[in-house]
């Protein structure tokens, strides 16, 4: 559209700077999208009305990337990524830099608080069915989003340097290291050398600071714009654009994001800084979650510490790792995978499915007997993160909400989040023959969830949908 | 929220609920030396001094706590000129870091290991494992120095307290059981541990259980209830030197607090405003 044919902006509403603000806006519009965009995004954007507690998340996951972002700028003033100065300069910021203890403080718990709010965002996806139809591409988005933060938070989690942070790196690295023929060239041109070192340092920081948050902030922006495409979704998981008003052409059940959902949001938000704040001002180490005891002592390539876990939001598929020994390959992973197998030929349409499914089977059986375990583990561990992306195509229930599935994939659910929760206490934890039990019935749980899903999500007795959205 | 869908959700809850708390049950903790509890306090000004001064007499000659700078004990009530007089025996200058002259490899070369900085040990060990560590070493023969420990078994550290602490020895005593055995533990002031024999090992009396203490042999310059207080007042120091802005966090803390509670209110209140006209 060319400029001028653009109508004026008028603000409306009682105000001494109204003409001039009203002039202003007027001039940027004729020159940028910027009241098309306000309205398309913000003030005519329609959101269901009945968003409940989970609906906070994901504004708070943005709130969040930008306390990251923001505290990120003010670490990097002052910290070297330097082998023989990081761990000094992480103190020095802690100690004699102005503010510097809170600025760190922040970026530490945001780290957490981070996964915490993503967990709690996808499980919202999980419970309502977010991303079924059309929402797919919206949902992988945001597991891409996902992945990027676990690199984020991995590449970040060495810059301390401390022996948690060199420790956690080698072993993470070390797992590349398992890819059959490859796997120790991969592991070297990863780190840089042939142990983790300055090297390793440097790249990680290069990483850390501006690759992944790059690639990170872009793909935050195709999450919104795929969000704003299709729409929220909401707890009933009915659609507000089948009921629409006939004269104004908006969805009955819809309000406007602004001023509804940034009010609330913004209600959302200062909860959030409360309970946050707790953390960076009375318990920054987060009974030794949040910031690892371990990694108060200086990196030390030649004292392996006796006990190395990951960061709490890792150790769930940690746990699947450690979980995967021979016996496990063997006895669960082997008849799983033939059992598997049998049920998707069973249900399959064509031969030639079945005849893939076969032969797949055939050569992952081939492998489990050939292989060492440890890549089954790695193998798992990567799948027990990518499966999430296959959601959309897993869940076969003819309704999106948990309220109107049935009972068995509420247990199902159920079931998955005590396998997860279980699982990430247990990697945070050393091995004993009863947690790698726990374990692995754990990891079992984990995967059939996802695996039975679309035959058990078709089988539910599920209750009808309503028309429109119920409740508030 | 809703109460059409509430049965199922709370049933969900409560399974959710229950098998997360047993599962934790299915792998006990294992036994190790139960540290005592540091009765530390870092407000507590008069004993932070005390062990500044125990830190650059006694510790600061091998260890260094190269994070650390003399002028930041003029946050502990002392002036300068005390800070230059008693407690500065290398440095030159107030702002200098408490680095020690010895180098790592001079270190390792007479001491077999580099002895650790110091700055930020109380965040890494923890002030409980530091309280019972410098109150658990014990003579033994067997050792290059000396000395050995409770907490850490072969450590490379002498007993450097030791003219103040006295010199102790190691006690054992068999217990047919466990229960005995921790009952007895309970009863010492000092740090103690259980090993556990197999049955072969423990031969005929079936004395599974060793209770092992530590006893003083030669007392030294100093009781014992002034000893574990010098310990006190060094292990406060310490924590107090991991992160120097400990109180000025907590205190940022409440008026933050109060500042979010105003803003958590007024965002309530501009919430429930704009949904009146929302059904």
């Amino acid at each position: 559209m060319a400029a001028a044919e653009k109508q004026p902006v008028t603000i409306t509403g009682a105000g001494p700077f109204n003409g001039v603000m009203s002039g202003l806006l007027t001039w940027i519009d004729q020159r940028f999208p910027l009241m098309e965009n306000w309205r398309s995004h913000l003030a005519e954007y329609y959101a269901p009305k009945n968003f409940n507690f989970w609906y906070y998340f994901g504004s708070l996951a943005l709130f969040v990337l930008v306390i990251q972002i923001v505290t990120g700028i003010f670490l990097t003033m002052n910290y070297k990524p330097d082998a023989a100065q990081a761990f000094a300069s992480v103190e020095y910021i802690m100690r004699e830099v102005p503010w510097g203890w809170w600025i760190r403080y922040m970026h530490s718990t945001g780290a957490s608080f981070f996964f915490i709010c993503v967990y709690l965002h996808m499980f919202r996806g999980l419970l309502y069915g977010s991303y079924r139809k059309p929402r797919e591409l919206l949902w992988i988005f945001g597991m891409l989003i996902f992945l990027c933060l676990m690199a984020e938070a991995f590449f970040g989690y060495l810059l301390p340097w401390g022996q948690m942070s060199y420790w956690g790196a080698q072993v993470i690295v070390n797992l590349f290291g398992a890819i059959p023929v490859i796997g120790p060239d991969l592991a070297i041109w990863i780190r840089g050398d042939y142990v983790v070192s300055d090297a390793t340092l440097n790249r990680f920081f290069a990483f850390h600071v501006i690759a992944v948050p790059l690639v990170l902030l872009a793909l935050v922006v195709a999450h919104i714009l795929a969000l704003h495409e299709v729409g929220s979704n909401n707890p009933d998981g009915v659609e507000i654009e089948n009921a629409k008003d006939p004269r104004t052409g908006r969805p009955l059940d819809g309000i406007p994001f602004h001023p509804y959902y940034t009010v609330k949001d913004s209600f959302g938000v200062a909860v959030f800084l409360i309970v946050f704040s707790i953390v960076v001002f009375f318990m920054p180490e987060g009974g030794g979650y949040f910031l690892e005891q371990n990694n108060f002592i200086p990196a030390d390539p030649l004292k392996t510490p006796p006990h190395i876990a990951p960061v709490w939001y890792f150790t769930p598929y940690y746990s699947i790792l450690r979980a995967t020994t021979d016996k496990f390959v063997y006895w669960a992973l082997a008849p799983a995978v033939v059992a598997l197998a049998a049920l998707i030929a069973w249900s399959a349409k064509t031969s030639a499915v079945r005849a893939a499914v076969g032969v797949a089977a055939a050569v992952l059986l081939l492998g489990f007997f050939t292989l060492d375990a440890k890549v089954w583990g790695v193998v798992l561990m990567g799948v027990s993160v990518m499966i999430f992306f296959f959601m959309p195509w897993l869940d076969r229930s003819p309704v999106k909400s948990i309220r109107y599935k049935g009972p068995i994939t509420k247990v199902a659910i159920a079931l998955f989040v005590v396998a997860f929760v279980v699982l990430g206490y247990l990697g945070t934890q050393a091995v004993t023959a009863a947690s790698t039990l726990t374990a692995q019935i754990g990891a079992g749980v984990y995967f059939l969830f996802f695996f039975l899903m679309p035959w058990y999500s078709r089988l539910d007795k599920c209750k009808p949908e309503p028309e429109r959205v119920t409740g508030k | 929220m809703q109460a059409r869908a509430g049965k199922g959700h709370r049933q969900m809850k409560t399974l959710v609920l229950f098998l997360a708390l047993s599962a934790p049950l299915a792998c006990a903790a294992q036994e190790s030396v139960r540290l005592d509890s540091a009765p530390i306090d870092p407000r507590d000004v008069a004993s932070l001094q005390a062990g500044a001064r125990t830190f650059v007499n006694y510790c600061l000659n091998c260890h260094s706590a190269g994070m650390m700078r003399y002028h930041r004990l003029l946050e502990l009530g002392l002036t300068e000129q005390q800070i230059k007089d008693n407690l500065m025996f290398t440095a030159d200058k107030i702002g200098d870091l408490m680095n020690v002259a010895m180098t790592s490899k001079d270190a390792k070369a007479w001491l077999g290991t580099a002895p650790p900085d110091l700055s930020v040990v109380a965040r890494a060990r923890g002030p409980d494992w530091l309280y019972t560590y410098l109150r658990s070493f014990y003579r033994d023969p067997e050792s290059p120095t000396g000395w050995n420990n409770m907490v850490f078994d072969r450590v490379a550290m002498p007993q450097v307290l030791w003219t103040l602490s006295g010199q102790q020895v190691q006690v054992e005593r068999k217990f047919r059981n466990l229960e005995q055995a921790e009952a007895a533990g309970r009863q010492q002031k000092n740090a103690w541990k259980i090993d556990e024999l197999t049955a072969e090992q423990a031969g005929q009396d079936g004395e599974r259980f060793i209770l092992k203490t530590i006893t003083t042999e030669t007392p030294g310059s100093l009781s014992q209830i002034d000893y574990d207080i010098l310990v006190r007042d060094l292990v406060n120091f310490m924590t107090w030197m991991a992160e120097p802005n400990q109180l000025a966090r907590k205190q940022t803390g409440y008026v933050v607090m109060l500042a979010l509670l105003v803003l958590l209110v007024l965002a309530y209140l501009l919430y429930k405003e704009f949904w009146k006209d929302v059904h």
